[in-house]
């Protein structure tokens, strides 16, 4: 004994300390480590290396255990120092980022009331500093043995997400396993990105599927990244791997600002603002039925085409994502003619809107190319809830007050005129191309209504087109700024930007909104 | 170019040209009357690449002899743009060519109201019409071109091969008649010995064209050749002659008045050739002396005065190993690689067939044409030089720079950046030419023009091109027509790249991936949070290209880059322009222009070096070691199903059964919305089955075509 009471045969705190850190490094220990390798992931502190700029990462939380006592949990060999999660936080780029990532090698990822005490002490310090919170998601779920506990976490998380949501981006990868109430947090963040084949996201599994709707199905269909990315929109893109996937995380990281306080981040750009662009004035094609491409509009006015789209195998009828003019961070919407001819239904609205709603929290100017024939009809949509569907894009380009400038390349047909930022839902700057067409429908389906059972409907509907398919009834109102040459359209607005880079406007008083859900 | 003979085009274009008021400098002087040319354009025939191109061609020559010109077009076609560079335009109908180009009043009518004096009329249908000849004869305006009984006489080989006899003319030995029956042909065969060519009277570029080496090959030659020339000219008359192996192909163009006159404008070397299609040519050829061109030249004015030929054509010869010359056949309109010939003789060919249209006398005499310094023309074409030399590919040209700041570099096109390179078109981009005092300059020339050249959103053949004017046996001269097959034997595979070259090329995707990363870490404007940027002046790279992998050390001064691989150091320095389509670069002391085709956030990073393009994977030492971990993947391939995006109704099916399909193209339309979408394929393949037919209803995901 020695006079601190410490036998000379224990190791010094020192040395505890030490022991502490390397266990905690190792995580679930090599042969897990092994593991989670041969099924093509990388483990919880090598994804945060390749995530985070090289040493950046300053760790929280190293030392804590879970507090579990039932099913043998507390013997020592059951105890991992910093438990299924690390936490943090580092830079991305040299920006501040607070990072969270779960770790397989230790019980799974599994969800304990440490594990959620951990996540929840760097939102609320994100919250505070103002910095996004990037979770790196792998785990099998709750931590059973702690029950109600584990329940709890995941609603202090949620509670916390919900906090955030509009303060600072929250951005999930789903990097294996997210299955029963964990999937609601990832649902509740900015944006949710998954790996191809080795991430699955499910309220319930195939077994349970299975039990109860006698459904057979396989992980992979259920919730793999095809699935959320194509079929259900839960996630917002997918990568190869998790190489690929953290890579792209840093790319993306880029576009963001870091709360709602900061306005969208500028880079230093090598293309030139005033550059002209003239395939744009041959884009559009002479006949107003045939189809051209959203994307060739986008990527030549964009900063160095570079466009980081969002969903873009979801509802592709619309087409959303990142971009930059003149260095600055821009959401781009557009209307995509080439897949069902650009119109709007449930779940191209509901994609734009969630879009839209991003950027206008997270002062991120929009820029709206419209080709929109219209809503689209038939009984599926009905019944599906077009209405309140659709007005969720409506009310999201109506509430935003960022600067918000739109291009009408061709149609802007009906009700759906009104909905794509249009000058009466406080768009500040609404170009028209020449090849643009305002009318409430198309000049056939218009006759049809004028002139029924009259005759000469050919020469009506010459008349129709003379009269509305051309820009002049909008312009002459003034609901176009501008009919403008297409190619000038990069330089147009990025002078624009700079003019409403100091936009000020505010919407009435509300405790929140009524967004029609 | 013969193969577009049998490309049948929808698509059209019309050009009309005339002169306002002229300002008459130059050598050309009309009367103080408004007078005029019309060009006119036409589908089915030439491709319309080539067509824009040749009129551009033509309006800028007007524009320097002060003669206005007016374009004529249909609706379609108003933002064509040699419809943009006329000074003014006339619309004569809507798409559909019998409403509008094939429409003689309507083009009449726009002569008249324009007050035109002359016509060009492009190629095709209206500038062998007697009719049209004789309404604008009528009118008192002039054609431009050669008359219809020049065209007609040297369209058909036959007759064109027994009036070059005629005239003197070194042709072919062999029978020059029509074949009757496959015996007769074995007969001929075997009187002029093997091998023998057997070919389509009315064909060209291939099609209806056999080679036989013996008296089964005729035969079995013989019963193909009819059957082709019958479905592709409803012509089925054959003429046999001897086949010249291993030949150069060299023409002669010349230039004739209406007074009986004629020039020869010495010769384009036109040997490099893919499927009997011209890539590469040059002029003057190294292959002649003085006298074997003289020699040619003669004939080839003799056979122009022998049909009272009038206004530029060329006239074509092979050439074998022992400057033996053969007529092959004569070109009665101005062709694609003229510009070599105006670079070295000086001349402006269409401001010679605007005099010659007008009547007036050729202003040269034979003893004033020079040949000075070299020229060379590359035909950049929209295709897959990997495929057979090169199989269409389409695309939109997203985008698309010539590479004009560069002195002694011409580019005839008939595109610009957005241009839609389509299946109704013919591939070809533009013609490149370059011209030096030397063959040596020129040839250098046209390496910086290649590497200067922007062309995305298509498939190009400059990897070809650019491997051609480098390869030792055509620096040295030493090529024929089979030059392609003979140095490529097993396909053309890109640029093999030397150990030295390699070392380059991961030296610049290193500098660049790192001259990206840093540009990453700039934030500009007041920042509520600080960055904190990785401060580095070192990297450890590794670098993927083709399978090999390399561990690459970079360190940063500035602009410059001294990168390290396998202790060998290499120095890579240039503005890092990460906008622009070129790199322009000094590597290693030596300048080199290198084009960045795709670099992504995963480390992709595609370039263009020495014409070829490369695939290279930056990533940094940790994410490559960390890659290990990462599952094979075996692509899935989803491309040989096409199934319905959406639910609507099939407008048109474009393909059936065993069609041959190229990547991109048109399979069938599907109308949804009143939109009409095209759906294409996403590979090159043949059409295993059709599962839907015009007019059919389809829902989302119905299987439409399947592919091989």
């Amino acid at each position: 004994m020695n006079a601190r009471g410490y036998s000379v045969n224990h190791p010094s705190v020192q040395e505890r300390i030490e022991k502490k850190r390397q266990a905690a490094l190792t995580g679930g220990g090599q042969l897990r480590i092994a593991a989670q390798h041969k099924r093509g992931k990388l483990t919880a502190r090598e994804r945060l290396e390749l995530l985070l700029d090289p040493d950046s990462f300053v760790e929280y939380d190293m030392f804590v255990e879970h507090r579990c006592s039932d099913f043998g949990m507390e013997a020592d060999h059951n105890k991992y120092p910093g438990d299924s999660v690390v936490t943090g936080q580092g830079r991305i780029n040299g920006r501040l980022v607070y990072v969270f990532s779960q770790d397989f090698t230790v019980f799974g990822g599994s969800l304990s009331g440490a594990h959620a005490q951990k996540i929840c002490k760097i939102m609320d310090q994100a919250m505070m500093v103002g910095a996004p919170v990037i979770g790196l998601n792998d785990s099998g779920g709750a931590r059973i043995q702690e029950g109600v506990e584990s329940l709890a976490g995941y609603a202090d998380i949620f509670l916390r997400n919900v906090m955030s949501s509009g303060v600072v981006p929250q951005i999930s990868l789903i990097m294996g396993p997210c299955a029963g109430g964990a999937v609601y947090s990832p649902a509740l963040t900015d944006f949710t990105f998954m790996v191809k084949d080795t991430s699955y996201l499910f309220i319930t599994g195939p077994d349970v599927v299975k039990s109860v709707t006698n459904e057979d199905v396989s992980q992979e269909e259920l919730g793999g990244a095809k699935t959320h990315t194509t079929v259900s929109g839960v996630a917002h893109r997918a990568f190869e791997n998790d190489v690929d996937a953290l890579l792209n995380l840093r790319d993306f990281f880029n576009f963001l600002p870091l709360s709602n306080k900061d306005p969208a981040p500028v880079t230093e750009c090598h293309d030139p603002r005033d550059r002209l662009v003239p395939g744009l004035d041959t884009v559009v094609p002479f006949e107003s039925t045939k189809a051209y491409d959203m994307l060739d509009i986008v990527h030549g006015i964009v900063d160095e085409r570079e466009f980081f789209e969002i969903m873009p195998n979801y509802a592709k009828n619309i087409v959303v994502g990142f971009a930059r003019m003149n260095g600055r961070t821009v959401g781009i919407v557009g209307n995509q003619p080439k897949v069902a001819s650009g119109c709007l239904d449930i779940n191209s609205s509901v994609k734009g809107a969630r879009f839209v709603r991003f950027c206008d929290a997270f002062n991120i100017p929009i820029i709206t190319f419209v080709d929109v024939p219209g809503f689209l009809p038939g009984t599926a949509q009905e019944y599906g809830g077009i209405i309140r569907h659709g007005a969720k894009l409506l009310y999201a380009f109506a509430e935003a007050t960022v600067p918000k400038i739109t291009v009408i390349t061709r149609k802007a047909y009906g009700g759906a005129y009104d909905v794509m930022s249009s000058k009466h839902l406080r768009g500040d700057v609404n170009y028209a191309w020449p090849s643009a067409e305002v009318a409430v429908m198309g000049a056939k389906g218009a006759v049809q209504i004028i002139f029924r059972g009259k005759e000469n409907q050919a020469e009506a509907e010459a008349e129709y087109v003379e009269k509305f398919a051309n820009p002049f009834p909008a312009a002459v109102r003034g609901f176009v700024d501008d009919i403008i040459q297409p190619s000038t359209t990069r330089k147009r607005i990025c002078r624009d930007l700079e003019v409403l880079a100091s936009k000020k406007q505010t919407n009435p008083w509300k405790k929140h909104a009524n967004i029609p859900l | 170019m013969f193969l577009q003979w049998q490309r049948s085009s929808s698509v059209t274009v019309g050009l009309l040209v005339l002169v306002w008021t002229p300002l008459f400098h130059s050598h050309v002087c009309f009367s103080k009357q408004r007078c005029g040319v019309i060009i006119c354009r036409y589908s089915t025939v030439y491709d319309p690449t080539e067509k824009v191109s040749l009129f551009i061609r033509v309006i800028k020559t007007c524009k320097k002899m002060g003669i206005k010109t007016v374009a004529v077009h249909s609706d379609v076609d108003s933002s064509a743009v040699h419809v943009k560079m006329a000074d003014e335009a006339v619309c004569v109908g809507p798409a559909p060519t019998n409403k509008s180009y094939l429409n003689m009043d309507a083009i009449m009518n726009a002569i008249k109201q324009t007050g035109a004096q002359a016509v060009h009329p492009g190629y095709g249908f209206l500038s062998e019409n007697k009719q049209f000849a004789k309404r604008l004869a009528a009118e008192g305006v002039s054609f431009i071109g050669p008359d219809t009984h020049a065209i007609q006489a040297m369209g058909d080989k036959i007759e064109s091969k027994l009036i070059a006899k005629a005239a003197k003319v070194n042709t072919i030995p062999g029978f020059d008649g029509v074949v009757k029956d496959a015996e007769e042909a074995v007969k001929i065969a075997g009187e002029i010995g093997y091998p023998v060519m057997i070919k389509a009277s009315a064909g060209g570029g291939g099609k209806g064209m056999r080679i036989a080496w013996n008296d089964e090959e005729t035969r079995e030659g013989f019963r193909f050749s009819s059957q082709e020339a019958a479905s592709s000219f409803g012509d089925d008359r054959l003429l046999i002659e001897k086949f010249i192996d291993n030949p150069r192909h060299i023409e002669i163009q010349v230039l004739a008045d209406k007074h009986g006159n004629a020039l020869w404008l010495n010769e384009r070397e036109c040997s490099i050739q893919r499927r009997n299609q011209k890539v590469v040519e040059e002029a003057p050829s190294t292959f002649l002396d003085p006298d074997t061109r003289r020699a040619m030249g003669e004939q080839a004015v003799s056979l122009a005065k022998a049909v009272k030929y009038s206004s530029a054509g060329t006239v074509e010869f092979l050439v074998d190993s022992k400057k033996n010359f053969y007529f092959l056949e004569m070109n009665t309109r101005l062709q694609v690689e003229h510009p070599i010939t105006e670079c070295i003789t000086g001349l402006d060919l269409v401001q010679q067939m605007i005099r010659i249209a007008m009547g007036y006398k050729l202003q040269h005499k034979q003893s004033d044409i020079p040949i000075n310094g070299w020229a060379i023309e590359s035909r950049v074409y929209a295709e897959d030089p990997y495929k057979s030399f090169g199989l269409p590919s389409i695309g939109r040209l997203s985008q698309y720079q010539e590479p004009l700041d560069l002195r002694n570099v011409r580019v005839d096109s008939g595109i610009e950046e957005g241009s839609d390179i389509s299946i109704y078109y013919d591939p070809m981009i533009s013609k490149l030419v370059t011209y030096g005092k030397t063959r040596e300059e020129a040839l250098k020339k046209m390496e910086e023009a290649l590497d200067n050249y922007v062309i995305r959103g298509v498939t190009h053949n400059i990897p070809l091109l650019r491997e051609i004017i480098v390869h030792p046996r055509f620096v040295s001269g030493d090529i024929s027509t089979k030059f392609l097959p003979e140095v490529y034997p097993d396909g053309f595979k890109g640029h093999m790249l030397t150990a030295g070259e390699r070392r380059e090329l991961l030296a610049t995707a290193a500098a660049l991936y790192v001259a990206a990363q840093l540009r990453s870490q700039k934030f500009l404007g007041d920042l509520r949070v600080s960055v904190v940027p990785a401060e580095s002046r070192q990297w450890e790279l590794c670098v993927e290209l083709d399978k090999g992998v390399h561990m690459l050390g970079v360190s940063r001064s500035g602009n410059n880059y001294t990168v390290e691989i396998d202790g060998e150091k290499v120095e890579v320095s240039g503005e890092w322009n990460l906008a622009s389509a070129l790199l322009p670069l000094t590597i290693n002391g030596k300048h080199r222009t290198l084009q960045c085709l795709l670099r992504t956030a995963a480390g992709e990073i595609t370039l263009q070096y020495l014409g070829t393009s490369f695939k290279l994977r930056v990533l940094s030492k940790l994410a490559a070691s960390l890659s290990k971990h990462m599952p094979e993947k075996v692509p899935e391939d989803t491309s040989s199903i096409l199934r319905s995006p959406m639910p609507g109704s099939v407008v048109a099916v474009s393909v059936k059964p065993g069609d041959n399909v190229a990547e991109g193209q048109e399979i069938c339309v599907i109308e949804a919305m009143k939109m009409q979408n095209s759906m294409t394929a996403a590979k090159a393949a043949k059409v295993k089955s059709v599962h839907c037919k015009a007019g059919d209803t389809v829902g989302e995901g119905d299987l439409l075509v399947e592919l091989e």
